[in-house]
């Protein structure tokens, strides 16, 4: 008899909102502080210790570790790397996807085979997209200095990734490559999004191709425009694979970059301490572009 | 009658002028097209070379000088772990579909449903995922994962992978829950479904489309994801596609051109034709998703 009473009570209890939405909603919140939050706050106390993987036991050291990585030289490059990779790179990424996407909503015979390949940078994982740039970039048996050869513009081969300026900008379009097609389909939507009475207004007003582009579709799209590029902003920052694949970091650093820095000194090197410094320093800059994309987000309700 | 003969002039320039945009729209897309997939052409023709035609610098790289051969694509296959990176792939990403399945799809009803107030702020959770990325927790998650005697194994991916995924399919199935009407789910708890049995009765099944796209979003995490899976697993056996692939094809300074190009392709392939399958679904998500919410 109690038991039944207690179950009954059990599922009445179950169709209780206030009992179901917070039984819901836990496990979710409690991994993701689990995981995400301790490890974050770890982070944090690794930055302000000289903890090592040979010696665990830490003592706080205040910002000595912050001083010690702000001294070297490597760093201040992997820093400014970073910021310059991601702004080049992203300023190409506006103009390519925004035309990109115009390309993809267009209607044409053979666009699903277009559409396929288009998307192949974007959807193939990282490190793997990186391996053919690799190959193609070769040093020696590169196609593009074969052709440049061929049509008698060079002479030697160019060495995409042996020189600091040439291999700064291999990175750079590589990055560019990758996220052009994220943005043109994020683009897309906004293209979509634009009512046809407006398109159909402007083509009885007898507007030109370049006149509806400038004055019509871009600032209608600027909110979307801005969300691809925030989006963009983040992948390059945050990503490690392009760099390590095709220069782990070099020659002599000159393409390092904080997640490729901190990974040669967090794992490779063992010093906790320094690489979890070292990654930090996307925190700031992570939590502006958010801030951005949210409020983008929220007025346009676009996401 | 010059009137006329305008007109009949002007339809005709609007003509050539469409005319001339069409062609100009074929060799755009062409062209971008040709760009988007220059590396994985070139891929694909150095897979099927031999030593000797490849290893010439006079060749023509685009043309098969000497007869192609399978050579390199069977050593990827049989010779090399490229099998066993793929079945790690497809385990993580199993494991992580229902992890995150099992932990989001309750939260999701949560808070499209159950009146938690967290909703709006659920937009920042969802950017903890960009605000606090893999780069910036590679390394004390590495001592997690250390202490934890998870180095090593499969279940380091399995355990981590899913607090990028929760929070995004969260997000995203909170979308399509509150899509479907309340009356569906009511009529069936007056049917004398429990709540419990109401949800997974019919608000589950009318979401299927979200469960694919989550399905589809854990398995592409796990064949992307680079730094964790490189930080983490240093064995050959519990390494996935994307970190497996370009270190262990490539020994010292040899670099197994053929079969690194083959195995980008084999994976690069099938993932862009199912992406090209949800294209569509992405882009009216990406629109339409959230501004019901």
């Amino acid at each position: 008899m109690t038991s039944l009473a207690a179950r009954r009570r059990g599922r009445y209890l179950l169709e209780n909102e206030r009992v179901l939405a917070p039984l819901f909603m836990t496990p979710a919140v409690l991994y993701i502080v689990a995981l995400v939050g301790f490890p974050f706050a770890l982070a944090i106390v690794f930055s302000l210790t000289d903890v090592t993987v040979g010696d665990p036991d830490f003592s706080f050291v205040g910002l000595q570790t912050f001083e010690r990585i702000l001294a070297d030289p490597v760093f201040l490059r992997s820093l400014r790397n970073t910021f310059v990779f991601a702004v080049i790179a992203n300023l190409l990424v506006v103009v390519l996807a925004k035309a990109l996407a115009m390309i993809l909503v267009a209607d044409f015979k053979g666009k699903w085979f277009v559409r396929f390949l288009v998307l192949l940078p974007w959807t193939t994982p990282v490190s793997l997209a990186s391996i053919t740039w690799l190959w193609t970039l070769d040093s020696i048996f590169s196609p593009i200095d074969w052709v440049l050869r061929t049509v008698g513009l060079i002479d030697s081969n160019v060495i995409w990734l042996g020189k600091p300026e040439l291999a700064m900008s291999s990175v750079i379009a590589v990055h560019t490559w990758r996220i052009v097609p994220l943005a043109a389909v994020i683009m897309m939507a906004g293209l979509i999004g634009i009512p046809n009475e407006i398109k159909d207004a402007s083509e009885v007003d007898g507007a030109g191709f370049w006149r509806k582009l400038f004055e019509i579709t871009i600032p209608l799209m600027a909110p979307i425009i801005a969300v691809a590029v925030l989006f963009g902003v983040i992948l390059t920052i945050t990503d490690m694979s392009v760099v390590w694949i095709l220069t782990r970091g070099g020659p002599t650093h000159s393409t390092q970059v904080l997640s490729t820095w901190a990974f040669f000194k967090g794992i490779e090197g063992g010093a906790l301490a320094q690489g979890a410094a070292v990654s930090l320093f996307l925190f700031p800059v992570l939590v502006a572009v958010t801030a951005i994309i949210l409020r983008l987000a929220r007025r346009r309700e676009v996401l | 009658m010059t009137a006329i003969t305008d007109i009949a002039a002007e339809r005709r320039r609007a003509g050539r002028r469409r005319r001339f945009g069409r062609i100009g729209l074929y060799v755009a897309a062409g062209l971008a097209a040709f760009l988007a997939a220059f590396p994985f052409l070139w891929a694909t023709v150095t897979m099927f070379k031999s030593n000797q035609d490849l290893y010439v610098k006079a060749n023509n790289p685009f043309w098969f000088n000497e007869p192609p051969t399978l050579e390199h694509v069977k050593f990827l296959l049989f010779d090399s772990n490229f099998l066993t990176f793929v079945r790690n792939t497809v385990v993580v990403g199993l494991a992580v579909t229902l992890l995150t399945l099992a932990l989001s799809l309750p939260a999701a009803y949560a808070l499209a449903r159950l009146g938690m107030r967290w909703g709006e702020r659920m937009g920042i959770a969802i950017f903890l995922v960009y605000l606090i990325p893999p780069t910036l927790l590679f390394i004390p998650m590495s001592r997690v994962i250390a202490n934890l005697d998870l180095q090593e194994s499969l279940w380091s991916l399995i355990l981590v992978y899913p607090t990028i995924t929760i929070p995004i399919s969260t997000w995203l199935l909170m979308g399509f829950f509150k899509g479907i009407p309340r009356d569906i789910e009511e009529q069936a708890m007056v049917d004398g479904y429990t709540r419990i049995g109401a949800i997974a009765r019919t608000v589950v099944p009318l979401a299927f489309p979200g469960i694919v796209a989550v399905v589809v979003f854990s398995f592409t995490l796990s064949a992307h994801e680079f730094i964790y899976a490189l930080a983490f697993n240093k064995a050959s056996a519990v390494k996935t596609i994307a970190v497996g692939v370009p270190t262990e094809l490539v020994r010292g300074d040899v670099f197994f051109w053929q079969s690194l190009q083959a195995g980008a392709v084999l994976v690069a392939v099938p993932i862009a034709l199912l992406f090209n399958l949800f294209l569509d679904r992405f882009v009216t998500g990406f629109t339409m998703g959230a501004v019901k919410g």
